[in-house]
């Protein structure tokens, strides 16, 4: 287990490594010059030199790898070119609400795709097994923007029941935070439900297919038993991975969703920094976001361990 | 050869013509299709043509869908923007089931390749495909032709990984084998031996591929860094009703259930394909 975990973490090394290099290299993807771009259109030729120095493209490339590389080492994703700031401090300041509204909607995928899943998978093409999976077909096909939209239409602007936007702080008031991320966790975690549901009805089916199922009911087992304790379980492995993969969507969508409710989160600091021609800070997004992945998967693959001791890495 | 005799032979072809799904999400996106290539015989007006004395119109007889702020005809922006969706959905198709291919093949033909290829995937797929095509338009600036590249680069290592699977295990069945110890070029068995045993799996995923590019070129719009806002792409209208949704719903309403219907096609026949063409999830997903 140690041995695996050990090869896991050092396996993350080349994975990083290749995303520094295409962050790296997409400001040198630019077409033209690549200061003018950031500097401005309305920039002059001293400030274009300026943000060339500052951003040490006047150096050779290897070396502005070389230095990339070592201020990545130390935790320093760079400045902003707008706010004049570090990217790390800008990045942390937006952090709380993508934050929350990943991990709210992830409660949302789970809350509803378990449950649903579940019961579609112990009774198929039964009438509760078809709504569900056409329910899940639009969730999945359904654009979270547009739903979005909807929820605010209906719920804030008709029947006045929830806020439009905004974000209140958890600090502030747990409950008004939850009223305030109530939509957009809904908008957000509802095609990661239907993911989630559609994975574990397929995963019930097969499981329930098996031996130590017919097992288990031969020796009087109450159904409720062997779909919930014994079905159910063996079920959830694989709908691990797909919950896994729904924290990297919801951490992509989160700029979308933080964008219709007008949430001051890291994916709204993404879009207003490519308004903004801010480069460094959308590279630190980007590297922010793939060491978030990387981490979620590895725990996913320790949980795995723990939850189906028939998995050996070796 | 009569229907049965095809059916015998091709028993997919069976499980594929009883697939409710397939046949719904066909119908669906054959509909697209038509309304994307017969746009400017469909379309009762010009999509772009500005009539501010029209402005913010419920839907009605001459404006099906209504007007938007600056008077122009939702329903001709609806038949036009179905072309965005279809020329971005079938150009990344194309490219990533290409470079797949490639990727594919040498990954899982040459094991020295291997690990270079798979690691470069793995760093691909570490970003969210959303924050890295956003982070490519930034880039490569908004244009329809840029947002067919990021997607394309977005996508191209899940088609590479399936290929991969595939030519695995294709590689070890024994016909393979006999061609190899005939002496067969590496390219042919490749290209004539194990390529045809990829194409299954490479159409499912390219149909999941066309689903999840309509899917990102409306978000791509809708956030303002994909197609110009003076195109008609479904994303766009949808964001532009954003600003009139008490006023005007109907604007980012009837675009957002053409990129549903159409999502939903793609996913329905994907999931038909899914289903008949790998024997080992049949009936597990009807």
């Amino acid at each position: 287990m140690y041995a695996y975990l050990i090869r896991r973490i050092l396996y993350l090394i080349p994975v990083m490594l290749i995303v520094v290099t295409f962050v790296f290299f997409m400001v040198h993807l630019i077409p033209g010059d690549p200061a003018a771009v950031m500097a401005g259109s309305e920039a002059n030729p001293e400030e274009i030199e300026y943000a060339r120095r500052l951003l040490g493209l006047d150096r050779p490339l290897y070396e502005q790898y070389g230095r990339f590389v070592l201020r990545l080492l130390q935790g320093d994703l760079g400045k902003s070119l707008f706010l004049e700031r570090s990217v790390v401090s800008v990045i942390a300041e937006r952090l709380e609400p993508t934050v929350v509204l990943t991990l709210f909607s992830l409660v949302v995928a789970v809350i509803i795709g378990i449950p649903a899943g579940a019961i579609a998978g112990a009774l198929p093409n039964t009438w509760s097994d078809k709504s569900t999976m056409v329910i899940a077909m639009f969730g999945i096909s359904m654009p979270s923007f547009w739903l979005g939209l909807n929820l605010i239409y209906l719920f804030s602007l008709k029947l006045k029941m929830f806020p439009p936007g905004n974000y209140v702080s958890l600090s502030t008031s747990v409950t008004r935070c939850i009223h305030y991320m109530l939509l957009p966790s809904f908008s957000l975690g509802f095609a990661s439900a239907a993911l989630v549901a559609r994975m574990l009805r397929s995963c019930m089916m097969e499981v329930l297919s098996q031996d130590y199922i017919r097992t288990a009911r031969a020796k009087g087992l109450a159904e409720r038993v062997v779909i919930y304790v014994h079905a159910l379980r063996n079920a959830m492995v694989p709908t691990l991975t797909v919950i896994g993969i729904s924290v990297a969507i919801h951490l992509g969508g989160a700029v979308v969703t933080e964008t219709v409710f007008n949430l001051p989160g890291v994916g709204r600091l993404v879009v207003t920094s490519i308004l903004r021609r801010d480069y460094p800070v959308i590279q630190g997004v980007v590297l922010f976001t793939a060491s978030i992945y990387v981490c979620v998967n590895l725990v996913v693959d320790v949980i795995y361990c723990f939850i189906d001791p028939r998995i050996r890495y070796d | 050869m009569n229907i049965q005799q095809l059916f015998k032979k091709y028993r997919w072809l069976k499980s594929l013509s009883r697939n409710k799904g397939v046949w719904i999400g066909g119908i669906i996106v054959l509909f697209m299709l038509i309304m994307a290539v017969f746009a400017p015989l469909l379309a009762p007006l010009d999509p772009i043509r500005l009539n501010p004395m029209n402005r913010l119109k419920p839907p009605m007889p001459g404006h099906l869908f209504g007007t938007d702020s600056m008077g122009r005809d939702i329903f001709s922006m609806v038949i036009y923007g179905s072309r965005i969706s279809l020329e971005v959905g079938m150009s990344v198709m194309v490219f990533t089931g290409l470079a797949g291919i490639l990727m594919g093949l040498i990954s899982g033909y040459y094991k020295i390749l291997d690990n270079i290829i798979m690691r470069l995937n793995d760093g691909m797929m570490a970003v969210p495909s959303i924050i890295l095509a956003i982070a490519l338009m930034a880039v490569l600036g908004p244009r329809v032709s840029n947002i067919v590249i990021a997607l394309s680069v977005v996508y191209t290592p899940r088609m590479a990984r399936i290929i991969r699977g595939s030519v695995l295990s294709a590689k070890e069945l024994a016909y393979v084998e006999a061609a190899r110890a005939l002496g067969t070029r590496d390219a042919v068995i490749a290209f004539r031996h194990i390529l045809p045993n990829c194409i299954a799996p490479m159409i499912v995923q390219g149909t999941f591929i066309f689903a999840y590019s309509v899917l990102a070129e409306a978000s791509l719009s809708f956030l303002g860094v994909g197609a110009p806002p003076t195109i008609p792409s479904w994303g766009n209208v949808v964001s532009e009703g954003r600003l009139f949704m008490l006023e005007a719903p109907w604007i980012s309403l009837f675009p957002g259930i053409a990129i549903l219907l159409f999502v939903m096609g793609l996913n329905l026949l994907g999931d038909g394909l899914r289903d008949s063409l790998d024997p080992k999830t049949q009936g597990l997903h009807r």
